[in-house]
């Protein structure tokens, strides 16, 4: 009986989702100040290395709640230790399922070395979660930026429609014109919230240390920004130099192709007047096309994926000089007006 | 089986169990609390494994936490070991340098039960810290303890054990670099960006240095009691800034403006650059 019940439940279930197709778009992360705390400590204690983890939460209309996260190892490249990562995350699922903690894969996390995190590795991982899970988010932490009292977290997903774009693989200058698709669309920041249960903000509240400063403020009064200025700029300069790569790419394609359309014209000038002479002389006239001619081919056209994602590369690192800058900016005047007042 | 303190047993404590300190991280906290919300309906409180490490000078370092499910009827506790190992196993894969330190209870102080724990956890790990978390706040606070467990012996023979507190420091750098203000409140709607945090760490310097100046003017008018601790510490900051000529100075501040204004200038430009080579692409294929 029992178990009738439960498979008429789970039907339904199931036809609730088949139903509801029509998702509402996803407006804002929630994210427990417990998730911000594990992924701080997991991102810290490896830094510089890059990490990961995943995120478990739960789907609510247009909120993703992501109320706890697991850390994963350190990958390895080999096949033993892969599957191994595998069943290290099954396993895990299954251990905080048992506490009760929500076991829905909801995106993943992973630390950042100065915001370049907009790789193509990163885009193929979104594209393999989202195969599973409709909804997903990759939370980006960035512990370099958090040594100046910044809480560098952002949430980031593919837009819809350069995921439809990338499934067909498909990244010449055309299509990326009728979609109307620019650098600036291929990742979504979604607004982060942060919730606390009534618990722990309970304990929080009694715990805060009494000091008037923190050391978040420490960290922002903090005059030497120098260091992080100049890896900012490195960086910069580094995605220059393969930004002019990508340029040289495409201006070799260009060429390529006038070069080519140079020689179709030619030939077809020749097929013309030899058909002229062919007509007067009498005879059937040769097709204007020769799919065999080797000059008809067409020249494939390099992807604009890398050269997007460079761009986006370096508008981050010239986002992240601006607001250093302007921050540096009011340290330094509210410096002088300490050493003259 | 928490003895009384007045005995007149020997008490035979372990090692260093005077000196021995715990560093609670509040990472752990959140945990605890976060578990103990997520308790099954009829638990009463929820246990678990504490993971860190002991530091050089014997204060034990607790940065990590997982709850372990366990069932309790009157006085018996069934610990669900096998997930316990699992658990381990699985948190050692990610940092193989966080061992178990010891256990944690939520509730006020120790109960019968408690000792049952600690003598599992005991085998493995010698000296195992037990940690209670008072998540009802029973006594008006949330009261955290840290306890060790000493053995209560005569003779050869072992009696019982005491739980004996050890201090509890809570290190809240992280929690303080995430920003009290995010943690505390139960629902925060955006991250505060830069400049906002900037804006409130510059408020709190300003209200700093007015206390100090009323601190000042009060002891110098005869307000209140000088306080020469204060008084030094207050010397100590003023001669901590550096003594610079005005021009000198002037000349500092004004070249580091220019190294920002010739950087913000450089990003702005490249920004110009990729917009501007944004449209040229677009024009260049519509033609």
């Amino acid at each position: 009986m029992a178990n009738n019940s439960n498979t008429a439940t789970a039907r339904s279930f199931l036809q609730v989702a088949s139903t509801e197709e029509v998702a509402p778009p996803l407006r804002v992360v929630q994210i427990e100040g417990l998730v911000i705390l594990k992924i701080i400590k997991h991102c810290k204690e490896f830094s510089p290395a890059l990490v990961t983890g995943q995120l478990l939460g739960l789907d609510v209309g247009s909120i993703l709640e992501v109320t706890n996260c697991f850390p994963f190892p350190i990958r390895e490249e080999d096949e033993e230790i892969e599957a191994d990562g595998a069943n290290y995350q099954l396993e895990m699922m299954r251990c905080l399922r048992e506490v009760n903690v929500d076991n829905n894969t909801v995106g993943w996390y992973q630390s950042t070395l100065l915001g370049s995190f907009q790789t193509v590795e990163l885009i193929e991982t979104f594209m393999n979660y989202q195969e599973n899970i409709r909804r997903c988010v990759c939370i980006i932490y960035d512990p370099s930026r958090s040594n100046q009292g910044v809480l560098a977290l952002k949430a980031l997903k593919l837009s819809d429609a350069f995921m439809e774009l990338y499934r067909s693989n498909n990244f010449t200058g055309e299509k990326l014109r009728e979609k109307n698709l620019s650098w600036v669309d291929i990742f979504e920041e979604i607004p982060i919230k942060v919730s606390n249960s009534a618990l722990i903000s309970a304990f929080m509240t009694e715990l805060e240390a009494d000091s008037p400063i923190t050391q978040c403020d420490y960290d922002r009064l903090q005059l030497s920004t120098n260091p992080f200025m100049e890896r900012n700029v490195e960086f910069l300069i580094e995605c220059m130099d393969e930004l002019s790569m990508e340029q040289q790419k495409f201006q070799f394609y260009y060429r390529n192709l006038s070069r080519q359309q140079a020689q179709q014209q030619a030939w077809l000038q020749k097929r013309r007047s030899e058909n002229m002479a062919r007509k007067a002389a009498g005879e059937e006239p040769l097709p204007e096309e020769d799919p065999s001619n080797p000059i008809f081919k067409p020249i494939p056209e390099p992807s604009r994926l890398d050269s997007f994602l460079i761009t986006n590369q370096i508008s981050n690192f010239c986002n992240q000089i601006n607001g250093v800058s302007g921050q540096s900016f009011s340290r330094l005047y509210l410096m002088k007006a300490l050493q003259e007042s | 089986m928490a003895a009384s303190e007045h005995t007149v047993l020997q008490l035979s404590p372990t090692s260093s169990s005077s000196t021995l300190s715990a560093k609670v991280h509040p990472l752990v906290i959140f945990n605890i609390c976060d578990c103990y919300v997520r308790r099954p309906d009829q638990a009463e409180r929820v246990i678990g494994t504490l993971l860190g490490s002991v530091l050089s000078d014997g204060t034990v370092d607790i940065r990590n936490s997982y709850a372990v499910p366990h069932n309790e009827f009157s006085d018996q506790v069934a610990l669900d070991i096998d997930y316990h190992h699992n658990m381990l196993l699985s948190h050692q894969k990610v940092n193989p340098k966080e061992v178990i330190v010891g256990w944690y209870s939520t509730g006020l102080g120790v109960t019968g039960g408690s000792a049952l724990i600690h003598e599992f956890y005991s085998r493995e790990v010698p000296n195992p810290i037990h940690l209670t978390v008072d998540t009802g706040f029973r006594n008006g606070g949330g009261t955290i303890k840290a306890y060790v467990s000493v053995n209560l012996s005569l003779g050869d023979r072992q009696l019982a054990a005491q739980f004996q507190e050890i201090p509890v420091d809570l290190r809240m750098v992280e929690a303080e670099r995430v920003g009290f203000d995010i943690l505390k409140t139960p629902m925060v709607d955006k991250i505060p960006s830069d400049l906002e945090g900037m804006e409130a760490s510059m408020q709190r310097l300003l209200a700093l240095i007015d206390d100090v100046y009323k601190y000042v003017d009060d002891v110098v008018e005869g307000r209140a009691a000088a306080d020469s601790s204060v008084g030094r510490f207050i010397s100590e900051t003023v001669a901590s800034l550096p003594k610079l000529s005005p021009s000198a100075f002037d000349k500092l501040v004004n070249d580091s403006l220019q190294d920002h204004l010739l950087l913000l200038y450089l990003s702005s430009i490249t920004r110009t650059q990729l917009s501007l080579a944004e449209k040229l692409n677009t024009a260049a294929q519509i033609l």
